[in-house]
Formats: structure tokens, sequence, C-alpha cells
């Protein structure tokens, strides 16, 4: 069990190093840069390229690449152009948000999705299950950019029971419990939304390993134990089932922030996903590179969850 | 007269299909004394592992009538919570694939300990430690103290089958259903686990229905043999009997499809055709008809009924007086025309 964890995780280096080469290129194939929206009359375009040179931006790829990692692995990404301050702490202030809203989602999606996977699982082809496999044909069908603003229309805006906006009510003390609930307060809206619709690729699996599972010779083999029903779907269908679940969990946290970058955004919400389309916009190459690694390291230690999780959970995995 | 263990009366299983039942094991009757090997037999298709199924109550959608007596207590009739009073205790069953029939994700000692539990409430957990490596003791699995931690995957399919039966045997139940218990194996290790069951049988005094379509099987392991065509018995004798005097035309066919090694034989005997299925099943007259198509129609009965010809040796339908294989040339001339 250590082993293979160990394994996997020393797997993950060569991984990241070619992330963080990918996000480098890419980053310094797209057009303009920071400078390019300053160009005006009163800017003279040699001092411009005055500035360029010093700034390292002409030199190739792997020497910028090279600087570049070299500050990361100290945990200095550079400054931001745009803000003014250090990319490290730009993001220090805008993680925790992310970190919230996306825990908050996964818990809310997975109280979701298990108790209607089982319902609609152990009643298949009933009108339970019917209801069930409805909800997640909408969930599949609806645009998650498209559900949230309805969402932030009619709970935010018509009713007025949720704040539009932001991640805390300005001026409480950091810390007080007043301070607390004002967090969670504004994480409500933007997480269900969320959870609302990412849940159904949740709900679909578990529903079809329990049907499945239900089919499986074991599972005679268990009533022919004289076990019963409820012991049957308890100890021998549940857990055989919740496996690929365990096994989706990386992939949640990657569709989580795919998620939260259309969520953050809609709701004003402060966190990195709305830091990276900023970023995008304004060509904040520093701002951009951090936060595209830090989604791709979230990705990359998702999968290592799913794969340990399911080491635990699957004895069958165990590499010896 | 031997002890009665299971009656099975008039007992018929049919399926859904569409907006129909069909029944796979149709109006069977048939009885299980203690301490004998009953052997079914008959094609795939036949309705043997629906008639296993029906004992153990294990048919999840299907519409059982009829009688299934055991003890004075009728299977058929239990509600799920009495039924699972019995199964696992008074009913065994070893299944045909051990590969798929256990648990992956259990050891192998909680998956025997279950049935224990389920059985024994009160049970200390070192008290089933000890029965479990006592029951994979019996069922010959060296090394128990390591085997009780292991998971299915890592052991080999003879290993998994003795697991299967330890399960099977944990409450020492009087009545014993083998589903085609060797059918996964190789042969090496068929022999192997069939001496097992044969043991265990004598051990616990228990009866056994042996399903099987392999006849080598039934002449090792039967003391009675109960053969089986589109979901009823056709012919019912104890072993000696069925390979020394065969009557009914399938039963013939089905010996006379076992290859001889002693023999120098240009082609196998096949029995042609397939079993119908459930759809398409004739109803009424000899259901094997269509099969022995050479034979008069007017040697069929028109509502057959088992009935006994010699003490204990039953027959269904009297077109078995009027069989006889039709000479290899002929046969050729049938399947071209």
């Amino acid at each position: 069990m250590w082993k293979f964890s160990v394994r996997r995780t020393l797997i993950m280096i060569p991984q990241l190093i070619l992330l963080s080469i990918i996000i480098f290129v890419l980053a310094q194939l797209m057009p303009g840069d920071a400078l390019s929206g300053q160009i005006g009359p009163d800017v003279d375009p040699a001092r411009l390229d005055e500035i360029r040179e010093e700034m390292g931006w002409n030199d190739p790829w792997y020497e910028q690449y090279g600087r570049w990692v070299g500050g990361v692995v100290k945990g200095d990404f550079g400054d931001s152009f745009r803000f003014k301050m250090p990319v490290s702490e730009l993001i220090g202030q805008r993680i925790m948000n992310t970190v919230w809203l996306s825990i908050v989602t996964l818990i809310l999606t997975y109280l979701i999705a298990i108790p209607l996977g089982i319902v609609s699982g152990r009643y298949n082809d009933t009108w339970k299950d019917q209801l069930v496999t409805g909800y997640t044909y909408v969930g599949f069908a609806t645009p998650l950019f498209i559900f949230a603003l309805v969402m932030l229309w009619l709970f935010g805006f018509k009713l007025g029971w949720f704040p539009t906006s932001g991640s805390v009510t300005p001026g409480l003390v950091s810390g007080t419990f007043e301070h607390f609930m004002s967090k969670v307060y504004h994480l409500i809206l933007p997480a269900f939304s969320m959870a609302l619709i990412t849940t159904y690729s949740t709900i679909q699996y578990l529903r079809n390993e329990i049907v499945d599972t239900k089919q499986k010779d074991f599972i005679i083999t268990a009533r022919a134990k004289g076990a019963s029903e409820k012991r049957v779907y308890n100890r021998h269908i549940l857990r055989n089932s919740l496996l690929p679940i365990a096994a989706f969990f990386g992939y949640e946290i990657t569709g989580l922030i795919g998620g939260s970058i259309f969520i953050e955004n809609i709701f004003g919400f402060p966190g990195m996903g709305q830091l990276l389309v900023e970023s995008i916009t304004l060509r904040d190459y520093s701002v951009l590179t951090a936060t595209t690694l830090l989604f791709g390291v979230a990705s990359i230690v998702g999968a290592l969850i799913s794969d340990i999780i399911l080491s635990i959970v699957d004895p069958r995995i165990r590499i010896k | 007269m031997a002890e009665k263990l299971l009656e099975i009366k008039n007992l018929t299983t049919s399926f859904r299909i569409k907006d129909d039942y069909y029944a796979a094991v149709d109006n069977l009757s048939l009885t299980v004394n203690k301490n004998e090997v009953l052997a079914i037999v008959g094609e795939s298709g036949c309705g043997k592992s629906a008639l296993a199924f029906s004992i153990m109550g294990l048919h999840t959608r299907a519409k059982i009538d009829g009688d299934i007596l055991y003890k004075d207590k009728n299977i058929a009739k239990m509600s799920p919570a009495e039924i699972n009073k019995v199964r696992g205790k008074d009913l065994g069953m070893i299944f045909q694939d051990p590969l798929t029939s256990l648990n992956p994700l259990m050891e192998i000692g909680d998956q025997i300990g279950e049935t224990l539990i389920l059985h024994n409430k009160n049970l200390s957990k070192n008290k089933i430690r000890e029965k479990v490596l006592d029951l994979l003791n019996k069922v010959g699995i060296p090394r128990p103290e390591y085997v009780i931690n292991q998971f299915p995957h890592e052991l080999s399919g003879g290993m998994r089958q003795r697991v299967v039966i330890a399960m099977a045997i944990a409450n020492e139940p009087e009545l014993l259903i083998a589903d085609e218990p060797t059918t996964a194996l190789d042969v090496t290790i068929q022999s192997q686990i069939l001496e097992l069951i044969n043991k265990l049988k004598n051990e616990m005094n228990s009866g056994i229905i042996l399903i099987t379509h392999d006849l080598g099987v039934v002449a090792e392991m039967a003391d009675r043999v109960a053969v089986m065509y589109a979901g009823q018995i056709v012919e019912l004798a104890d072993v000696k009997t069925l390979f020394e005097n065969p009557l009914h035309p399938y039963t013939r066919s089905l010996l006379n499809s076992v290859p001889n090694a002693n023999e120098e034989q240009d082609k196998l005997h096949v029995i042609q055709g397939i079993v119908p299925s459930l759809q398409n099943l004739p109803r009424e007259g000899c259901r094997f008809s269509a099969r022995i198509p050479w034979v008069d129609e007017t040697a069929h009965e028109a509502h057959p009924e088992l009935k006994e010809v010699t003490p204990g040796h039953l027959v269904r339908c009297t077109c078995y007086k009027h069989f006889s294989f039709p000479d290899d040339s002929k046969e050729e001339q049938h399947v071209l025309s």
C-alpha cells in the first residue's frame, strides 16, 4: 500500500515538469504581451521595446522558462503587471476562496449523487429511477453558465435570498463568527448551482454500477448464504459500486476547476477562476502561468488521490 | 424406502417474456432422499439451473407455482425473511463459475464467515475464525491461516471453487445443490472437486442435487439420475439402470453422443437441432418429437406422462418403444432433405 502510494507519487514528477513546459510555451505563443495594451500617442514604441529587452522577453523561451522555473521552485511566481504585487501574494488572497468553493461543491455533489444514485440503481426502471434519470439528463443538457445565471437571477435578484457577488460582507473582522457565517452565506448559491449541474455524471455512474453489480454472480452467492436484501445491498452491492465513484473523484476535481472558472465570474466570486480569466484578457503572463500551473497541479493531485483511494478500497489494484 | 429429504410437487417456474409467462420448469415432480446424489442431466437451456434456483428461492423475477417441501415446510411459499433462514443453513449451493461467484472486495475468511454469522448470531469472532480455518482445512486448502486473509483474485480457479464449497457447507446443510460445479474448471481439478464433494457428502450425511451436462460426472457421482428435456423430466432411474438400459430417445441420444475412445469413429453423433427457446417450446405432445423426425408421429402420446416401467425407472411418452437410431446413410439423407 505504501510502496504503491510512493511509486504513484513519484510518477507525478515528470508529469509536473511536462505540464510546466506546456503551460509556459502556450502562454508565450499567445499574441501580444502585457505592454501591447500600453500603445498610445504619448508612448514611444522604442521605449516599450527597451523595456521588453530589459525584462528578458526577447530571450529564447528555454532561458525564460529556466528563470521562471527557478523562481517557481522557490515559491516566487514573479510580479503581476495588473495588480503591481507579487503573484504569490495575489494568489494567496484568492486561493482559499476557490478551495472552499470546491470543497462545499464536492460535498454537495456527493450529498446529492449518492442517495439519488442508490435509489435509481436499486429500483431501476421504476418511476423513481425515471425521475432521477430525467434529472440527470436535464443536468447533462443544461450548460453550467446558463443555469448559474438563472440561479443568480432567481435567488439573488428576484427573491434576494442570497448575495449576488463577493465572497464576504465587507467590514467584518476575519476570525469572528460573523465573518465565517458571511463566508458560508456567500458560498451557498455558487456551490449549489455548480453541484446541481455537475452531479449528473456521478449519479449516472453510481446508478449504472449498481445495476451492473446487482446481476453479478457473487450477489446470488450472497443471497444463497441467507443474507437479507438489506445486507446484500449494503455489504455486497454498494461497496462494489462505490469503486468507480472513488476513481471518479480526481476527475471531479478537474471538472470543478472548469466549473469554478464560470461560476466565479458569474457570481463575482474573487477566486482563482476569476483571476485566471482576468489575467488572460490583460495578458498578465506571470499570473496566467501561475494560476494555470496551480489548476494543472490540482488535476494531477486529484488523479493521485483517486488512485490512492482506489488502492485502499480495491485490493486488486494494490501493486506488490 | 429411503427417507425423503426434499419433495418437489408440480413445480412450474415461469418467466415473463413480453406479456406472457413461459414455463422453464414445467409441472415437475421429484424427490431427493437423504444421503443420495441425484443427478439432473440435460442440455443447456433445458431448465436445470432454473430448477436449482427455484429450490433455493433465488429467482427474482420468476413466477413459481407448485410446492417444494422440505421437512414439512414449503419453500415455494415462504416469505423472504423465512427463506433466508433456510438457505445457507439447511440448503447449501455450489455455483458454476468460481471466478465470479466470490465477492472481489471481501477477504476469503469474511466471505465464509458471513455464512456462519448469518445463521449463528452469537458466535464470537475467535470462534468464527476457528470454524473458518476448520472449513478451509476440510475443503483441502493448504495454509488456511494465510488464505483466510487473501482476496479471491489471489487464488486459482480450483482453490476458489473450494472456497465456494466451504461457504456452501459452512452450516452443514442437509441438502447441497451443486449447479455444474466443475464446468468452469479444467479436467484434473474437476476430479479433485468431485472427490471432495463426495467426501463431504459422506461426512455430513446430506443429500446432493448434482446438476451437470457431463455424463462422465454422472456415472462417477450419482445414485439416481433425472434426465431433463425442455423443462420436464423425461426419464428417471438409478444410475446403473440408466446407463445399462436407457429407454427414452433423448437419454439414448445423449449417451450416444458421448465419444467412445475404444471404437473407431468417423464422426461424432449429435442430436439434431437445439433445445427450443422458451417461447417456441411445443407445450403439447412429446416435446422431443421435433428432434427425432424419423420416428413416426403415431408413436408419440398426445399427453405424455412419466410412467413407471420397472420399479424406480420412469419414462415419459411411449415413443421409446418405437425409437431406433437411423443408420448413418439415412441420417445424412435426412440432414440434406
